[in-house]
C-alpha cells in the first residue's frame, strides 16, 4: 500500500487504540488489551509464516511456555513478578533455540507436523505434571508487578502498559522487515537454492528468525498471564496455534501489520459473536473459507489491491 | 592460472549416471563453452561445480583450491557465481530487491536486523547501477512474475555479475529467447572484464563462436572432446554426435 495510505492508517489506529480507556467501558478496554496481545502473536507468527514461509501449528508453545515460566517462580517460590517474566521469557526462548535447531531442517508440511508435535508433546506434559503444573486447572493466583509507581492492577494502568509493549514490538519488527536481514529471509522463502548460490548461510538466517519469532510470542504469553492472573494448558494446545494461524492468513501474511490488526479484530469479533451464538468456531471457518475464496492473499493485501486498481497512476 | 579444474568427477541420480569419469581444467579468463545434446550432463556438471548436487567420485578444485566437501554457499564467497537453465528468481520480490539481495550477499551489511535496507547508501547505488546500466531501471517496482521472459533472463545474469565473482557459470542464457534478445544477453557476456572467467552452456553455436575460444563436448556424461573451439569443431565424433544432428 502506497505511504498516502498507510501511514495515516497507522496513525488513526494508534490514536484510537491510546483513547479506548477514555471512550470505552470496561469490558471493552479489557478485550481490546487481550486484542493487542493476540495481536503481538500475530506479527511474531507473521515473520515466520510470512517472511520466512514456514507456516507453525504449534506456537502456542511458546506463549504458554513463558506464561508457565512466570507463574511457577512467582506463586510456587515466591519470586518477584518482573523476575517471574524473565523467567518466562528465558524459557520460551531456550525452548526455541533447541527446537529451533531440529525444526529449521524441516519444510512445508512437515515443518508444520514437527511444530504441532513440538506443541502438543508440552500440552501434554502440563496436563500430567500436576504438580508442578497444577494440571488441567492451572495455576491460578499470578500476581501483577508495579511499573514506576504504577500498580498494574489499575485496569488503565494495564492497558496503557500492554499497549506500550505493543506499539514497541510493533516498531521494531517494521524495522526488522525492512531491514537486510527481513529481506533476506523473503529471499529464502522465494528460492533457498539461489540464495546459496549467491552466499547467503540460509539455515543460520532461519534459526535466528525461528528464535525471534518465539520469542515475540513469548512476551505475548508474559501479558496474557498478567492479564489473566492465571495459566492453564490451553495456551498450549494446538487450537490456540490454529486460531494464531488463521490470524496472520486472514490479515495478510507478510504484511506484519495485517496480522496484527486482525488479532485485535478477531479477540473483539469472537466477544461480540460468542453473546449471539455458541459457534464462534464455525464462524471462524467460515471467515476463513471466505477469506480463501475472496482474499487468498489476507485481507490487507486485498485492501491494497483495490487502493491500487482506483488510482491507477501509482 | 587455472580458475576451474574438474578430475575424475562421476555423478549419478539413483541408476542413472549422469557423469561419467569427467575431467577438464579451465585456465583464468578463459570465454569457454560446455556442449552437448540434451541430457548430456550439462547442468549436471554446473550443480556439482557450485556443490548443489554431491559428485559420487572425483575433486573440483575452484582457483587452487579443494572444494569438494565446501558447501554452495562458501564456494560463492570463493568467487563462483551462477545462473539457472530453469529461471531461479525471487517471483514475488521486485525487479529491485531481486538485484538488492544479489549486491547484499558478500557485504557486511547482510548482519544488519534494525536499520532498513534502504539506509545503505552504497548497496542502493550498486542496485541502482546494476539496473540502468542493463536497462531494467524502468522495471525497479515491478514484481518479477509480471515481467517478461527476456526480461527474467536478462535478471538471471544481472544477479549472476551482482557479487563480483571471478568464475561465472551461465547455463543456457540465450534459451527460448528471441533474437534481438539473444544478441543482447551475446553482448552483456561478451562485455564481461577479461578478468573474469565465464563457463556457458550453449546450444546455439553461432552464440558459442561468438564468445568463447575454447569447449568441452559432454555426451551421455562423458567428455569427448575438449580445446580450442576450431578443434572441437573438426572433431569427427563430435560431428556425428552433435552436429550432425542439426
Ligand atoms: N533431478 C534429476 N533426477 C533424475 N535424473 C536427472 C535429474 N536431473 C537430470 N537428470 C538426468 O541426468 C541426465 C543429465 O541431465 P542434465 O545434466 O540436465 O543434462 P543437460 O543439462 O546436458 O541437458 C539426463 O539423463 C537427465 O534426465
Ligand atoms: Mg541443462
Amino acid at each position: 500500500m502506497s505511504r498516502r495510505y498507510w501511514i495515516p492508517a497507522v496513525g488513526l489506529g494508534l490514536l484510537f487504540l491510546s483513547a479506548v480507556p477514555t471512550l470505552l467501558p470496561r469490558y471493552a478496554i479489557d478485550l481490546i488489551a487481550q486484542g493487542m496481545i493476540f495481536a503481538i502473536v500475530g506479527m511474531g507468527l507473521d515473520i515466520l509464516v510470512g517472511y520466512l514461509g514456514l507456516p507453525s501449528l504449534g506456537h502456542a508453545a511458546f506463549f504458554g511456555l513463558a506464561s508457565y515460566g512466570l507463574a511457577i517462580p512467582v506463586t510456587r517460590l515466591g519470586w518477584a513478578p518482573w523476575a517471574g517474566a524473565g523467567v518466562g521469557l528465558l524459557t520460551a526462548a531456550v525452548a526455541a533455540a533447541l527446537f529451533g535447531l531440529l525444526a529449521v531442517r524441516c519444510r512445508g508440511v512437515y515443518f508444520l507436523v514437527s511444530t504441532l508435535a513440538f506443541g502438543q508433546v508440552l500440552w501434554g506434559g502440563a496436563v500430567k505434571w500436576t504438580s508442578v503444573s497444577g494440571g488441567y486447572n492451572g495455576i491460578p493466583g499470578i500476581p501483577r508487578p508495579s511499573l514506576f509507581g504504577w500498580s498494574l492492577w489499575e485496569p488503565d494502568a494495564f492497558y496503557y502498559f500492554v499497549y506500550a509493549v505493543f506499539v514497541v514490538v510493533a516498531a521494531m519488527l517494521v524495522l526488522f522487515v525492512l531491514s537486510p536481514v527481513g529481506k533476506i529471509l523473503t529471499g529464502i522463502r522465494e528460492s533457498e537454492s539461489r540464495m546459496r548460490v549467491l552466499g547467503y548461510r540460509n539455515q543460520l538466517y532461519r534459526y535466528m528468525a525461528f528464535s525471534l519469532s518465539a520469542f515475540v510470542t513469548g512476551i505475548a504469553g508474559i501479558l496474557m498471564a498478567y492479564f489473566n492472573t492465571f495459566v492453564g494448558p490451553d495456551s498450549l494446545h494446538w487450537s490456540l496455534s490454529a486460531q494464531t494461524l488463521l490470524m496472520v492468513i486472514l490479515g495478510g501474511a507478510g504484511t506484519l501489520l495485517g496480522p496484527a490488526g486482525a488479532g485485535i479484530l478477531l479477540v473483539v469479533a469472537q466477544n461480540l459473536i460468542s453473546n449471539v451464538t455458541e459457534r464462534w468456531t464455525m464462524v471462524l471457518g467460515l471467515l476463513y473459507v471466505a477469506t480463501m475464496l475472496f482474499a487468498p492473499r489476507g485481507v490487507l493485501v486485498l485492501l491494497r489491491g483495490l487502493l491500487a486498481q482506483r488510482r491507477p497512476s501509482s | 592460472m587455472t580458475a576451474l579444474s574438474v578430475e575424475q568427477i562421476s555423478c549419478h541420480y539413483g541408476g542413472l549416471k549422469a557423469l561419467d569419469s569427467v575431467s577438464f581444467s579451465v585456465a583464468e579468463g578463459a570465454r569457454h563453452v560446455i556442449l552437448g545434446p540434451n541430457g548430456a550432463g550439462k547442468t549436471t556438471l554446473f550443480d556439482v561445480i557450485t556443490g548443489e548436487k554431491s559428485p559420487s567420485s572425483g575433486r573440483i578444485m575452484l582457483f587452487g583450491r579443494d572444494v569438494t566437501g565446501l558447501r554452495s554457499d562458501r564456494r560463492a564467497w570463493l568467487g563462483l557465481a551462477r545462473t539457472f537453465q530453469i529461471t531461479n528468481l525471487f517471483w514475488d520480490l521486485t525487479v529491485e530487491e531481486n538485484v538488492l539481495l544479489a549486491c547484499l550477499a558478500q557485504e557486511q551489511s547482510r548482519r544488519v536486523f534494525y536499520r532498513p535496507a534502504g539506509s545503505f547508501p552504497d548497496l542502493v547505488a550498486k542496485t541502482r547501477s546494476l539496473l540502468e546500466e542493463f536497462g531494467l531501471g524502468k522495471l525497479a517496482k515491478v514484481k518479477v512474475r509480471s515481467t517478461s521472459y527476456g526480461e527474467q533472463r536478462q535478471l538471471e545474469i544481472v544477479i549472476a555479475l551482482a557479487t563480483q565473482a571471478r568464475l561465472i557459470l551461465l547455463d543456457e542464457p540465450t534459451a527460448g529467447l528471441s533474437g534481438e534478445a539473444t544478441k543482447l544477453v551475446t553482448r552483456l557476456t561478451g562485455n564481461l572484464p577479461a578478468t573474469i572467467t565465464v563457463l556457458l552452456v550453449e546450444h546455439d553455436l553461432d552464440v558459442a563462436f561468438q564468445v568463447s575460444q575454447t569447449a568441452t563436448v559432454l555426451h551421455q556424461g562423458k567428455l569427448i572432446a575438449h580445446g580450442p573451439i576450431e578443434e572441437v569443431r573438426a572433431n569427427p565424433t563430435v560431428r556425428q554426435i552433435y552436429l550432425g544432428r542439426r
